[in-house]
């Protein structure tokens, strides 16, 4: 899940990472009362999980009421990369003397995590690493191990950061690692770090990705997920429990298992249509998750046919045929499905749906023969 | 000859008395896999349809000489459960729980490398491994694999595993061992290793293997194949179509920046001589030309 930057600055504060006064607003006037309340200059920023918004017009500086009235006006329904504004995130300006990155995330081929540090901070670190590599101070961390500020000490000279930065880094990379692990981070990066001209060091942006897989242990994240899904359909889909992500084409893909689904939405597309979706339902989905499945496609209006890609391991593909059966009776789905039933049981399951085929409920043999019929049914 | 498990391995289940272990380790059983014992704290002395269990694996492996463990258990236990296999003396361990964190497996995995150096763990996250007529640890159905070789399968995604296998059985194509190391980002096998092992297997003649988009495993594998495989690789990369940014359902499926796409791989798979495939049937038809011309 990934975080708005307001809620990264919130739980980097949890972790003791200093960032700057602020609060959120939905509204000018919500914007208007924080500014009063944490003190001229403010940066008015704009909510959005997409990158450039400063560019695009999404971040400004307010120095009076009126310019907060003007910039959050403007901010507040902005179109960035696709993703409307809702929200601001109005904070007390700092001045910057320098602008550092730290991260630290997972590297996935050493199986160790990696800390990235950087004294040439406030652009994006793959144009860093691109342009100048040895600006980086790569760091290896032993995941048994963990990050001790001795060795963030070392870590912060390696990098060349300011020396009056130096042991405040060291200490808040310590924190930002903690958060990182306890808080259960794929990503947890600061960009930029900045130090301010009377020798502050602290976060100005917050760009946090937290591992669902660990939410068992961190009932706090709740709050997080009321505005997780910009997509209604995505929403709809995890009110089901379903793996679903949107996409733009025309036809509504179900697979069960991830690598299947992937390749399904490959075949589509090599067989020359476009998948609507992602949507995995899972291992062992029964009847009524294969029900819910086909509601949620149905609410996509831009899908014109539906393939239901099954290969039964632990999924029983009889349950998956009655699953079908039971969305039909639920609700009126407006478009063909073209099913491919094979595995646990695939038998048992083409039986149970042979009295009902009809031009609008349809079985072929492989995934390729499905592919093309549900394309060639989208695409006429 | 099979790689990691053959008719020889004794087998125990952690969880065996959970709904999954007892239907998995069960029919894992019921396909001639010595499954010798399951293990469920506090429920030491009972049995699940004649299976034994005890109370820890350091006691099930005393008692049967066990040395695989079928780790079927929830994620917030899993780690523990797999550590307890190494310190218990198992030497193979199998983990099939999904949604273990990132952050626990990576500790898991170093602790194994560094205190338990002659582990190997495959998964989590996996389907499990399958030696087709000899052993069977994990969630696949037996039925859909056919023994005898010449073929070996190695497989990061769990369905596309079950493909696989179906496109080859379907061509009357035997398989020698088929291993499911699973979608996660700290996996304990990986590509290499089963290719690896392949390459040392006399009976193992030609490999399937299939990838997928996010981290750089395949690139690597890439490497690996160029210098030291000398069987025929057919590979198959799922998610060509993926959007950037988004995890595709596995927790290590995704496209960062321009890194993890399922073009790179294929196009380094490609460049190590490896025959790639648009789709699984294209893929199983492949490695029946290849069979078919040893």
């Amino acid at each position: 899940m990934d975080l708005f930057e307001y809620q990264g600055k919130q739980y980097f504060a949890r972790y003791g990472i200093a960032v700057s006064p602020g609060d959120i607003a939905d509204t000018v006037d919500q914007a208007v009362a924080v500014a009063e309340r944490v003190g001229y200059p403010v940066v008015v920023k704009a909510q959005v999980k997409v990158g450039g918004r400063g560019k695009a017009g999404g971040v400004k500086l307010a120095h009076d009421v009126d310019e907060v009235r003007l910039h959050a006006g403007n901010i507040l329904g902005l179109d960035i990369k696709g993703h409307v504004v809702h929200r601001l995130w109005v904070e007390r300006s700092s001045d910057i003397a320098k602008e550092y990155y730290a991260s630290f995330t997972l590297d996935r081929q050493n199986k160790t995590h990696l800390g990235m540090l950087s004294a040439q901070g406030g652009v994006e670190i793959e144009v860093v690493a691109e342009e100048n590599p040895d600006a980086i101070a790569f760091l290896a961390i032993d995941p048994v191990r963990g990050l001790d500020v001795e060795t963030a000490r070392r870590w912060v000279n390696d990098a060349e950061l300011d020396e009056a930065a130096r042991e405040q880094a060291a200490e808040l990379l310590v924190n930002l690692y903690e958060c990182y692990t306890k808080g259960d981070c794929d990503l947890a990066e600061i960009n930029p770090l900045i130090l301010t001209p009377d020798n502050k060091v602290h976060a100005l942006d917050a760009k946090v990705t937290l591992d669902e897989n660990a939410s068992f242990r961190h009932p706090e994240w709740e709050e997080f997920r009321a505005d997780e899904f910009e997509d209604p359909r995505e929403k709809l889909a995890k009110e089901k429990g379903l793996n679903y992500i949107g996409l733009d084409g025309t036809v509504g893909i179900i697979a069960n298992g991830a690598g299947l689904a992937m390749s399904t939405l490959d075949v589509v597309n090599q067989v020359g249509g476009t998948a609507a979706n992602f949507l995995d339902i899972g291992g062992g989905a029964n009847a009524d998750v294969m029900a819910s499945a086909l509601e949620v496609i149905n609410t996509d209006p831009k899908v014109k046919a539906i393939f239901v890609n099954i290969f039964g391991g632990i999924t029983r593909v009889d349950e998956v045929a009655n699953g079908v059966l039971e969305a039909l009776s639920r609700v009126e789905i407006s478009t063909p499905i073209v099913l491919r039933l094979d595995g646990t049981n695939a038998l048992e399951g083409r039986a149970i749906l042979a009295p009902h085929l009809n031009d609008s409920l349809i079985t072929e043999p492989t995934m390729l023969d499905a592919a093309r019929r549900v394309v060639s049914l989208a695409n006429a | 000859m099979s790689i990691f498990v053959d008719e020889n391995t004794k087998v125990i289940v952690q969880g065996l008395t959970g709904g999954q272990g007892r239907f998995h380790g069960l029919r894992n059983r019921d396909y001639g896999t010595k499954v010798v014992g399951g293990v469920t704290p506090g429920k030491g002395g009972s049995d699940v349809d004649g299976v034994p269990v005890f109370n820890t694996v350091k006691e099930a492996v005393a008692a049967t000489g066990a040395t695989a463990s079928f780790v079927v258990v929830p994620p917030k236990f899993a780690s523990a459960a797999i550590l307890e296999a190494a310190e218990g003396g198992i030497t193979f361990i199998v983990c099939i729980t999904e949604g273990i964190p990132a952050q626990d497996e990576a500790i898991t995995y170093n602790r194994l490398v560094e205190e338990f150096p002659g582990v190997r763990l495959l998964g989590p996250n996996c389907p499990g491994i399958i030696s087709p007529g000899k052993c069977n640890i994990g969630i696949t159905s037996g039925d859909i694999a056919l023994a005898g070789g010449p073929v070996g399968i190695v497989s990061r995604s769990g369905t596309l595993t079950y493909q696989a296998l179906y496109e080859l059985s379907q061509q009357g194509i035997g398989q020698t061992t088929c291993v499911g190391i699973g979608g996660d980002p700290v996996p304990g096998t990986n590509f290499i290793d089963c290719l690896a092992a392949f390459q040392a297997d006399p009976e193992t003649l030609a490999v399937m293997m299939i990838g997928e988009i996010g981290g750089s495993e395949e690139e690597r594998a890439a490497e690996w194949i160029k210098t030291n495989m000398t069987k025929p690789v057919v590979s198959y990369i799922a998610g060509v179509t993926a959007p950037a940014g988004r995890k595709m359902g596995h927790a290590g499926a995704i496209i960062s920046g321009s890194k993890g796409t399922a073009q790179a791989k294929m196009d380094a798979l490609a460049a190590a001589g490896v025959y790639v495939c648009l789709n699984p049937t294209e893929a199983g038809q492949k490695m029946g030309e290849i069979v078919k011309a040893l």
